[in-house]
């Protein structure tokens, strides 16, 4: 933990300073004590719901087995594996995964970016009103977003075709969820709706952390408004972009309550997350679910791994923690 | 600032608004809808109608919505309120304590935050078969603690770490026991970060599907956006939007109400969790 974070009542105590092992005072002993027995319950219980079950889909996954024959379990080894990799559902619904993630980050970033921008400069008047409304979004159910998106573009009830057909290409009978692409820009729409508001909670937190001397200072200079958000806004605040996305990311990836709501995966629009789910509990294959499983978690570790090491995310220090 | 740059930002404001609440009020004028208006093509109703309504909390289909709506509220109450008993102990002792742990249990819950949930779906699925956890409540509570808990400790320990420790001992100087230095001065102060941390995680708790249709299979345990994204409609004659529209209207009044009640502190527990430099 960096210093400049550290709580007024810790300064007074003697820091003990790493790989000092011997010669540890009793009290510091006893405060380490304190502290694994305070933060232990909540430790335990973090591992005993994560790294028990991954562990557990990582053994299953070797097996052929599957739950309406459960006398036939038998070890293949990484033969499951063998079966996704080589299936060209596994890849179809990995790029739709990437190409969902890419495109609502994406569009998010920049759409969070502008309502960060207009909440700060919001009058302090209609500051509450507009707070209020940007967190209903997040507060909404993903399930109650997707829904309502559907039902908006559905053709039995919606009204976005009546609303929108003087647009080309746009008719009273346009069938949204009847292809793939037009399935995936309603996904996420929905997506986007529902998640941006996160992303620009982020961004303003990010944004009040800009000095305000250096705006004047270009100000003074005479740079635009466009040289001064990139040129002092932006790399000021780049730990809130990266945290941001890297948090966007990662929860955009697992994307599963719209596509289970809105497609029910048709028209090749299935994505990782609901992969799993339907060779699971759908077809209550365990080898194979448990398969997809460990790989949608090794995904996720790379994107983690591609953030930190790539982009320099560091965690730590833009949380405050270390 | 000028007039009209003054102007432009109010505008910004007024589409945020309308942004956030678009969709909202257009599931509000779905529900509203007649079973024969549904298919209008328009955004408000013909009529007002509270048919649907009826139906899920008096009709048919109430013998689905009610019970979800019970255990929605019964197993999000307490799956939060255990994680943050467990993270006010884990926020106590981080704020507070110098132990070599501290990063260990922060990384920890960071991973586990960033964890797919469906991968630790699968294998719990085949376990609570086993030892007769699935469709339960606690069957429910157990997992949802993975998506409670770790936000609860960083929120937690991040507004445990603003609070001015020093008072306590300030307290006893002027001749408080310590019980009464802790409840009259600690006890007020951390207050308001445990409540904060406690709406934050309810959300989260709120809005799990993954969970919710995959460890249940009847009204006993499953919650309403498993009973939602599972509801066919009434008889198979007749599209579901309507009844599933009011369902999704009274889900969202909840935090809606708490959006509006604490919305400042929302933001504060959202971003002091997240972003803090």
């Amino acid at each position: 933990m960096s210093t400049t974070t550290l709580p007024p009542g810790e300064k007074t105590r003697p820091a003990s300073a790493p790989g000092r092992r011997a010669g540890i005072s009793d009290r510091s002993r006893a405060e380490r004590k304190l502290g694994w027995m305070l933060a232990g319950p909540a430790f335990a219980v973090m591992l005993l719901v994560t790294a028990y079950p991954i562990l557990q889909a990582v053994y299953d996954s070797l097996f052929d087995f599957r739950l309406t024959d459960p006398d036939n379990k038998s070890f293949t080894g990484l033969s499951n594996y063998g079966v996704i990799l080589t299936d060209r559902i596994w890849w179809t619904s990995l790029a739709v995964t990437l190409l969902i993630t890419v495109v609502t980050v994406a569009v998010e970033l920049v759409l969070g970016f502008a309502l960060a921008l207009v909440m700060m400069k919001a009058l302090s008047a209609i500051r509450p009103v507009i707070r209020a409304a940007i967190l209903i979004p997040y507060a909404v159910i993903t399930v109650v977003s997707a829904f309502a998106w559907q039902y908006a573009f559905s053709l039995d009830s919606g009204f976005v075709n009546s609303w929108l057909g003087w647009l080309p290409g746009i008719s009273a009978d346009t069938d949204w969820f009847g292809g793939t692409w037009k399935s995936l820009f309603v996904v996420c729409i929905a997506e986007i709706w529902k998640t941006t508001p996160f992303i620009s909670l982020l961004l303003l937190a990010g944004l009040a952390q800009v000095p305000e001397v250096l705006q004047e200072a270009a100000k003074v200079d005479g740079a635009t408004w466009w040289q001064r958000m990139r040129r002092v806004t932006i790399p000021n605040m780049k730990a809130a972009i990266m945290v941001a996305l890297l948090f966007r990311s990662l929860d955009a990836f697992r994307v599963f309550d719209s596509i289970f709501i809105m497609t029910g995966g048709a028209n090749n629009t299935e994505t990782v997350s609901f992969l799993a789910y339907r060779q699971t509990i759908a077809r209550l294959e365990i080898g194979l679910g448990s398969a997809v499983s460990v790989l949608l978690f090794v995904c996720v570790v790379l994107i983690c791994a591609l953030f930190i090491k790539g982009f320099k995310v560091d965690l730590a220090s833009a949380r405050g923690e270390g | 600032m000028s007039r009209k740059e003054k102007n432009l930002w109010i505008l910004g404001g007024i589409g945020i608004v309308v942004y956030a609440l678009f969709p909202v009020a257009w599931i509000v004028s779905l529900s509203l809808k007649a079973p024969a208006d549904i298919a209008n093509q328009q955004f408000l109703p013909t009529k007002l109608s509270w048919t649907n309504y009826e139906l899920i909390l008096t009709g048919s289909a109430s013998d689905l919505f009610l019970p979800a709506l019970r255990n929605s509220f019964g197993i999000c109450l307490i799956a939060t309120a255990i994680s943050c008993v467990l993270a006010m102990f884990a926020a106590y002792a981080i704020a507070r304590l110098d132990f070599p742990g501290k990063k260990v249990i922060l990384s920890t819950a960071l991973g586990v935050a960033i964890f797919p949930v469906i991968s630790i779906v699968t294998p719990l699925f085949n376990l609570w078969r086993q030892i007769g956890l699935y469709d339960t409540w606690p069957g429910l509570i157990i997992p949802y603690l993975s998506l409670t808990l770790p936000i609860s400790i960083w929120t937690l320990s991040a507004f445990f770490r603003e609070i001015p420790w020093e008072m306590e001992q300030a307290a006893q100087v002027d001749g408080a026991t310590s019980w009464q230095a802790f409840r009259k001065v600690i006890v007020p102060l951390a207050a308001p970060g445990v409540f904060t941390t406690a709406i934050i995680a309810f959300f989260i708790a709120w809005n799990d599907f993954v969970y919710g249709i995959s460890l249940t299979s009847t009204e006993a345990s499953r919650p309403v956006p498993a009973a939602l994204g599972l509801f066919s409609g009434a008889s198979q004659f007749e599209a579901p939007n309507g009844p599933i529209a009011a369902a999704a209207v009274i889900v969202t009044i909840p935090v809606v109400v708490l959006v509006l009640l604490f919305q400042r502190r929302i933001v504060a527990g959202l971003t002091n969790g997240a972003v803090k430099g």
